[in-house]
């Protein structure tokens, strides 16, 4: 409902701003939902004197649907995850920049300057970074959390009363590290198991959904459920007694960023805005609203202090993360086989 | 709907010669924003799918291949009759005519009921009926949800009247995708039943009655042949929709299981995207829905051959 209310309430403030003010330009993005505050966006349309407008998606995927089902050439700056940056450059759906054209290029820390997905930064700068993995209604379960059992084999208490998030990367590749098998494997008996887990471990969920996964864990819906990290954190503060688990098996990390679409109608204020958003006061904003990390130095002094110490933004040394990996076309016609399977 | 296919052949004479033009923007909208689209579907339906969306032009029937017939998870098996997207098919339609029929079953006495006010009064009730429909379908989807999850006003109210001892487990369930259905798709049910009842000629009852008519007899004999189309019409109304919802299943059902309209938009918005499948799917389901249709048309204009 949340959601609902702020986009609503970010459309009312838009249309409002751009009848206001004739802007000198204008700015479209399309964004995640539920992450960036609208304060934010009015700052850079007051600094910049640019008219901003926003879109919303709910999956890396169903972004890229809109983007090649015709929406290329209307949005200027869009932010995918990791693997998604390296799809959408292969699909040939991004534009490049020079280092020089962004004065706060510098502030990008060290570790995400050169990564896979975007060797050498060319077309995204880092945006924010976090965890999927799952929390727990430590009222409902009081037993150890920290081992995906408690989404492939729960306990007692939780089964029935279990969301997991309705994305199939996600959702598959944290299968994959229940079963301790690689990514995108095309080993037969390894891809049956995977489609036999994700079977028997439906019977105990109770929804498939993702922009509700904060929601059912909130309204006690859910007594444990498959989530992000920082959306966690916001169900916690919202009131829900859950704990965010770091499973001994592994879990989920990615990093979302902000990309300069091909085609942009207004390059110049998408750069304007990726510097702006390399701010460390505007970095931290982010992350202060979405409780995420951010990928720029010095945000530090910006943050509120209960984030320094928030579980959900600080993982343990012991278990791993991984980033989801984008598979090749003939393993995730499988992967698409399995999902159907799921649902059907 | 059908009716309008019907009373335009009717009427077609009227329009010969330059006033032909007349219908020219009815026929350019038909053409814009139904015929196009259509046609669109239909060719992407028989393209070759291209990773990750989008479509490579050449000929293939491999979607149809895909609903029809099932070669095992790896593609290797011998094929065989696949059972997944009729399974869909059948779930859908059944809730579907479900929610039709408990629209109609709710929907009748109530259009019955304002047809019979003074006509001041009338107005109110229709503006009662409608005021919830001028909110977003997705919002009312929601507050559903809200209403009836475990621990909800619903629950807690049962529960305060010590009704139930435990709540109702509601939520997540095919009977609450069935309560959104028909709390969603209600109206188009009662405003064309009330439609046809308000022209009821009431007198017909009272003669009826005069010739010793029962209640049930004048019901079964005089009234339901006369709101006849409305109801046909509601039901359509109420039946097409929800034949194709994805918001109730999704929102109140859990997403567990593919409805039609949530395994199309799979297939656009999903991580393979396949869209000729589901452009496929989608003219399955178009091709059941004009079937249906097409023998209601022709039913009809017999009758009024007749």
């Amino acid at each position: 409902m949340n959601t609902f209310l702020k986009c609503t309430v970010a459309a009312i403030a838009l249309t409002g701003f751009s009848s206001m003010a004739q802007a000198e330009g204008k700015l479209s993005i399309y964004h995640w939902f539920e992450y960036i505050p609208q304060e934010l966006l009015d700052k850079f349309a007051k600094e910049y004197d640019v008219e901003v407008t926003m879109d919303t998606f709910d999956s890396n995927e169903a972004m890229l649907a809109a983007l090649k089902a015709g929406k290329m050439g209307s949005y200027d700056v869009t932010v995918p995850g990791d693997y998604m940056v390296e799809i959408m450059a292969g699909e040939g759906l991004l534009d490049t920049f020079e280092p020089s054209e962004l004065s706060n290029y510098s502030n990008i820390q060290p570790q995400w300057l050169d990564v896979s997905f975007d060797p050498g930064r060319k077309s995204s700068i880092p945006y924010q970074w976090g965890s999927t993995s799952f929390s727990v209604n430590r009222d409902k379960f009081k037993g150890d959390i920290n081992t995906t059992n408690i989404l492939f084999d729960p306990p007692a208490e939780l089964r029935g009363k279990i969301n997991v998030l309705d994305t199939q990367g996600e959702l598959l590749t944290l299968a994959s590290i229940h079963l301790g098998i690689p990514q995108c494997s095309s080993d037969r008996e390894q891809l049956k198991a995977l489609n036999k887990l994700v079977q028997d471990a439906k019977v105990h969920w109770a929804s498939f959904g993702s922009d509700t996964a904060k929601d059912v864990l909130v309204s006690g819906d859910a007594h444990a459920g498959m989530i992000w990290s920082g959306f966690s954190a916001k169900a916690r503060n919202e009131g829900a007694n859950i704990e965010y688990a770091y499973p001994k098996e592994g879990y989920i990390v990615w990093m979302d960023n902000v990309v300069l679409l091909k085609d942009a109608p207004n390059r110049e204020n998408a750069l304007k805005f990726m510097n702006f958003l390399l701010e460390p006061e505007n970095a931290a904003a982010v992350t202060n609203f979405a409780q995420y990390t951010a990928g720029v130095a010095g945000t530090e002094s910006f943050l509120t202090e209960e984030l320094k110490t928030s579980p959900e933004s600080n993982p343990p040394s012991g278990p791993v993360g991984h980033f989801v990996q984008a598979c090749p076309q003939e393993v995730q016609v499988l992967y698409d086989a399995i999902w159907t399977n799921l649902k059907k | 709907m059908a009716g309008g296919i019907a009373s335009a052949s009717e009427s077609a004479g009227i329009y010969k010669g330059r006033a032909g033009l007349l219908i020219l923007p009815s026929w350019l909208i038909i053409g814009f924003f139904l015929l196009l689209p259509v046609c669109m579907m239909l060719i992407y339906s028989f393209l070759t799918k291209e990773f990750r969306g989008g479509v490579i032009w050449e000929f293939s029937l491999a979607a149809y291949d895909q609903f029809f017939f099932n070669r095992g998870l790896f593609g290797d098996e011998p094929p065989q009759i696949e059972w997944t997207y009729i399974n869909i098919f059948w779930r859908s339609l059944w809730q579907a005519g479900l929610a039709t029929i408990f629209c109609l079953v709710i929907g009748f006495p109530t259009a019955w009921f304002i047809a019979t006010r003074v006509p001041r009064h009338r107005t109110i009730w229709l503006l009662l009926i409608t005021i919830p429909y001028w909110v977003n379908l997705l919002i009312r989807t929601v507050s559903m949800k809200f209403l009836i999850r475990d621990t909800g006003p619903l629950n807690e109210f049962l529960i305060w009247l010590g009704a139930i001892g435990e709540p109702l487990h509601l939520i997540n369930t095919n009977i609450a995708v069935q309560l959104g259905l028909f709390y969603s798709y209600l109206p188009f049910m009662v405003l064309p039943i009330y439609a046809s009842a308000e022209r009821y000629n009431f007198s017909l009852s009272e003669a009826a009655a005069d010739l010793y008519a029962g209640r049930w007899t004048i019901l079964r004999v005089v009234i339901l042949p006369a709101v006849k189309p409305g109801i046909i019409a509601g039901s359509i109304l109420v039946f097409v929709p929800s034949l194709g919802a994805f918001l109730a299943p999704d929102l109140l059902g859990g997403a567990k299981t593919f409805m039609i309209g949530s395994l199309i938009e799979e297939q656009f918005k999903g991580n393979a995207g396949n869209w000729p499948f589901g452009a496929a799917t989608s003219m399955i389901l178009l091709s059941i829905v004009m079937t249906v249709l097409i023998f209601y048309a022709r039913s009809q204009t017999r009758r009024e051959a007749r």
